[in-house]
């Protein structure tokens, strides 16, 4: 199966098979899913209708999780058995997973504002979103630090990688780090559990994230392959000039 | 064993000499610490609040500075095709690379911090635990930051992308730093965090060799 999908030729045919299915799903889901949790669902008792702002918050912070474990799978599978479009699927995969993170931030701090009367608040949650946010940048700016796409692409799948090993450690110690320097005073889901009529929307909605995720990733992916192969077309072309 | 010391007793003429990034590293911490006190004031109740997040923030910019030359010098020399020949396994060649690294910058800058630490009216039962913590917090700082230091080997840009690869990882590292002086501050137990940047150290001195011996076979390919 994984060999199978080396070939890029192949892997082309699989994406368009899927892509409209993923498109699918991501236009209902996320239609649905939005429609049903800004419009239709029932505001919360103490939050009021800035609830509503988790309906986009909630599945952006889990696809900017979600999206980096992607990425470092794909990694893995990358540098293990050279497989190479895991590593396009790894590059695909990152603006994508920095934007969703983007997303979570800026929603989170749209949220902040009237509930705890402040933009921005070292949450442990939002500080740890953050710092997910740089760890993409570094990655996409290691990707571009090079002229080579195969030096770049194995490079940046071992950021990946140790990064993916750190990023529980970082956690931890930002949570740790947060509950040492501030009280709490945090408003958590945890508290009370949630209510069907708004966890619904949430899952329908992170569907149709997911959806657009693999969606985009058949559109980038195929992008990367058309070109890599211009560039071997390209190089091919000016070789043959000097040679005749 | 020999070889293994021969590369770290190399990489210390080196750092040590006129060339050589450990004083320069050492100024700019001095200067970067001495800094704030003009940024926010010379109240000695603000200063005590802040000074071990300075001087730990500090460390880890100083420690930044001079790991982009860690491999590109030897690379650009050809010193580093000879190492990775050489029948030391190119793990332990990076992990001699980077205790010079370690005992050119974390060190020197460990020690001078009490000095630092005064100036900025630190409790003075946090200053032994000051030093302690920068000791057993600063060779992951190596260790991490060789790891970009390694990825960027040849790459546009490597010196301000390895502060960029190398900071956001680091972030543990700062936090327990921080936390084992405030809690000394605080006259609770240090200990805690003082494991906790033992336990990260462990882990990096374990996995990061591996990162790093990659990266530079990468590198020369």
């Amino acid at each position: 199966m994984l060999h199978a999908l080396a070939n890029p030729a192949r892997f082309l045919r699989l994406m368009a098979a899927i892509r409209p299915w993923a498109a699918g799903v991501a236009v209902l889901g996320l239609g649905i899913g939005l429609a049903w949790g800004l419009l239709y669902s029932p505001p919360d008792y103490q939050q009021g209708e800035t609830v509503r702002i988790m309906y986009i918050h909630v599945p952006a912070a889990w696809m900017g999780m979600f999206i980096y474990a992607a990425m470092a799978v794909a990694s893995a599978t990358a540098l293990i058995w050279r497989h190479p479009v895991a590593e396009l699927v790894a590059k695909a995969s990152a603006p994508a997973g920095a934007a969703f993170t983007l997303i979570c931030l800026i929603t989170g701090s749209l949220w902040g504002k009237p509930m705890w009367g402040a933009w921005w608040v070292w949450d442990a949650r939002l500080t740890s979103m953050l710092i997910l946010f740089f760890l993409y940048l570094g990655y996409i700016a290691l990707w571009e630090a090079f002229d080579d796409p195969a030096r770049a692409g194995r490079a940046a799948a071992i950021l990946a990688l140790v990064g993916a090993i750190n990023l529980p450690i970082i956690k931890f110690s930002v949570d740790w780090w947060n509950t040492m320097h501030q009280p709490a005073s945090v408003l958590t889901l945890e508290g009370p559990k949630i209510h069907p009529d708004i966890l619904w929307p949430l899952l329908i909605t992170a569907l149709g994230a997911k959806g657009y995720y693999v969606w985009l990733l058949t559109v980038r992916v195929r992008a990367e392959i058309l070109k890599r192969q211009a560039r071997i077309l390209r190089f091919a072309a000016a070789t043959d000039r000097r040679a005749g | 064993m020999s070889a293994f010391l021969a590369i770290v007793a190399r990489d210390l003429r080196l750092g040590f000499g006129a060339q050589g990034a450990m004083l320069t590293t050492l100024l700019f911490f001095v200067l970067a610490v001495s800094l704030f006190p003009l940024g926010v004031g010379p109240e000695p109740q603000i200063l005590a609040r802040i000074a071990a997040g300075v001087i730990w923030v500090a460390a880890l910019l100083a420690a930044m500075l001079s790991l982009d030359r860690l491999f590109q010098t030897d690379q650009e020399d050809g010193t580093l095709d000879l190492l990775a020949q050489a029948p030391l396994p190119l793990g332990l060649v990076a992990l001699a690379k980077t205790l010079a690294h370690w005992l050119t910058t974390g060190l020197p800058l460990s020690l001078i911090a009490p000095l630092l630490a005064i100036l900025l009216q630190m409790e003075g039962d946090a200053i032994p635990v000051l030093l302690g913590a920068l000791l057993l917090g600063t060779p992951s700082l190596s260790l991490i930051g060789a790891i970009g230091a390694a990825l960027t080997l040849g790459a546009k840009r490597g010196a301000v992308l390895v502060p960029l690869l190398t900071l956001p990882l680091v972030i543990p590292v700062l936090i327990f730093g921080v936390g084992a002086v405030e809690a000394a501050a605080y006259g609770l137990s240090a200990g805690p965090h003082l494991l906790l940047l033992g336990a990260f150290l462990a882990g990096a001195l374990a996995l990061s060799p591996l990162a790093i011996a990659a990266a530079v076979r990468l590198a020369l390919e």
